[in-house]
């Protein structure tokens, strides 16, 4: 025991040197915070003007009407939140199926070899810039059929979400322990129903804050929807014909040399703000429950 | 009872094979069975029979195979990528590794239980006990209940249990989780019960009831144990296997292992001299 205290002892620092320590650990520290400001403060910036501009026209003429015709006051961007929940819709039916059973192949099935190209290939879809699915879209849904349509826009988004999806849901489900699949194969349960009945269910928070990240993700996308749903100013209940959406509409406006317009624009975008706050919001509070699931194995 | 077991049984084989017990033919007949995981050789000719209702012990220093040799009795080496074997297994005189049978068929018929209890997190107590009828497709209420209620009465579970059976599988300490683990392995009515270390991560407390309940399965079903606790193999097998390096070094019963080996290295290892 002495002999501790006295190596201890021997190897205190003098107070010089715990002085310059005091100064080079502040320094750090505040260029850290200065970082951390910087990230930060741009999404204040971006709140504040988008209600600072666009909450005063926000009341319900904005949720409820369609836009007036070009030069009269008022109107609103309802035929574009309903479009963009639409296109959001058709996105998903494509994009969730085809990305979760893509991220089961991935974690479940599959060999090493052939999943390292499924990945490669996912990776590469991840970096391909929005608006080159709006152009192949384009090319081969809008130009044979002749028309801009909301299945278009909603399959170009769509295809977006299938690498976000496959590769979420690849991780989330490499996490599930290999001992709970082991469990299942001892009791004489087939592999499929192993993987749907029980690895997909205990995976599934983390499976659904994928998707809504994938959601969010495209929420905001107007590119690949410039040639493929197009915009409308109308209210469109076909599928087939072009579809109005919220990051359309806010462009268009933008773009007008009308003031009236502009301020619709900035309550377009904090209408579309809110909503990807709100989905971020709600993966942090599902990804909380994951985060905590995640002692899968507990004792 | 015996109308549902007849019920629950999967086909007319395993039937036949119920009857097989009676007649004391062995459980498993191991012949020169050889593992390998990619080039590293787990297990090396090991040839044993192994006899119905009773407790087999597996003992051995750890990397000595014998967990590789009881996840082959059910075919569970497969899971593992770059396995490969050669030799013989056979359940009840019937080769498990033939190609008209599948995995799934064996692991009904062999249980296992695993070192670190897994219940399913998702379910509660009820679910992870009648998980394995459910998946397997049989969804009859009455006979559900019935099981439900026989394999938690047979892991000694039942009566701490009994009043929340909604509660999450997870929600139980450690020593109760492996217990609901075994009731799990037991609701689909396995005709051996393997288990690979199942007291390494409980308490004295726990081990003891998990030793007991051992003691009260042998009159029902054949159990291979794999333990690294020789005092555990010595308190609730019949027989013991002492595996060395892949090797099959000595297979008697217990007493005669523990008090009479025939072989240098068993004495070394029960006599606590390496290990």
């Amino acid at each position: 025991m002495q002999n501790i205290n006295l190596i201890v002892s021997r190897y205190r620092p003098t107070n010089q040197f715990q002085i310059l320590r005091r100064y080079k650990s502040s320094f750090i520290s505040t260029l850290l915070g200065l970082a951390t400001l910087i990230v930060v403060t741009p999404l204040f910036l971006v709140l504040f003007f988008l209600i600072k501009e666009g909450a005063s026209s926000l009341n319900l003429d904005f949720f409820t009407h369609v836009p007036k015709p070009t030069g009269e006051l008022g109107g609103g961007m309802a035929n574009a939140i309903l479009g963009s929940i639409t296109l959001m819709g058709i996105a998903c039916i494509l994009g969730v199926p085809v990305g979760v059973l893509g991220g089961v192949y991935l974690s479940e099935y599959g060999n090493t070899k052939v999943n390292y190209w499924i990945r490669f290939f996912a990776d590469i879809l991840n970096g391909v810039p929005s608006i080159v699915w709006g152009m192949v879209v384009y090319s081969i849904l809008v130009v044979p059929f002749k028309t801009f349509s909301a299945y278009a826009g909603g399959i170009a988004l769509g295809l977006i979400m299938i690498p976000l999806i496959i590769r979420n849901t690849e991780e989330v489900l490499v996490l599930v322990p290999q001992s709970f699949r082991e469990a299942g194969l001892a009791l004489g349960i087939p592999r499929w129903r192993i993987v749907f009945s029980i690895i997909l269910k205990t995976a599934t928070k983390g499976i659904v804050t994928g998707i809504l990240v994938a959601i969010a993700r495209i929420s905001g996308e107007t590119a690949p929807l410039l040639f493929t749903a197009f915009g409308n100013s109308f209210w469109n209940h076909n599928l087939a014909q072009p579809i109005a959406a919220l990051p359309l509409q806010i462009y268009a406006y933008a773009i007008s040399p009308y003031e009236d317009l502009h301020h619709q624009a900035w309550a377009g975008a904090l209408v579309l703000m809110l909503l990807i706050l709100t989905l971020n919001i709600i993966v942090r509070f599902l990804s909380r429950d994951v985060a905590r699931n995640s002692s899968y194995e507990r004792n | 009872m015996n109308v549902i077991e007849s019920l629950i049984s999967m086909d007319a084989k395993s039937l036949n094979v119920k009857n097989n017990v009676k007649t004391k033919l062995p459980v498993f007949e191991i012949r020169n069975f050889k593992l390998w995981y990619n080039t590293f050789q787990a297990l090396n000719d090991v040839s044993i029979d192994i006899s119905a209702n009773l407790v087999t012990a597996i003992i051995g220093p750890s990397g000595c195979g014998k967990s590789s040799f009881i996840r082959s009795l059910n075919r569970m080496h497969e899971v593992n990528p770059g396995t490969r074997m050669d030799g013989s297994i056979k359940l009840f005189g019937e080769d498990i590794f033939s190609n008209k049978i599948e995995a799934a068929y064996i692991r009904r018929r062999v249980g296992m239980v695993f070192q670190k209890s897994n219940p399913f997190p998702t379910m509660s107590i009820a679910e992870n006990v009648l998980v394995g009828l459910r998946l397997n497709g049989i969804t009859k209420k009455a006979i559900l209940k019935q099981r439900l209620e026989e394999s938690l009465r047979l892991a000694a579970l039942w009566d701490e249990v009994k009043d929340f059976l909604d509660r999450p599988g997870v929600s139980l300490s450690g020593g109760q989780q492996q217990r609901l683990c075994i009731a799990r392995a037991l609701a689909v009515q396995p005709e051996v019960l393997l288990m690979d270390e199942p007291c390494s991560s409980l308490d004295p407390i726990a081990t003891m009831k998990i030793e007991e309940l051992i003691q009260t399965l042998r009159d029902k079903i054949s159990i291979v144990i794999v333990t690294h606790n020789m005092q555990q193999a010595a308190r609730c097998s019949d027989r013991t296997a002492f595996f060395y390096m892949g090797r099959l070094i000595e297979y008697s019963d217990t007493r005669t292992i523990f008090t009479h080996p025939l072989n240098p290295q068993t004495e070394q290892y029960v006599s606590g001299r390496f290990g």
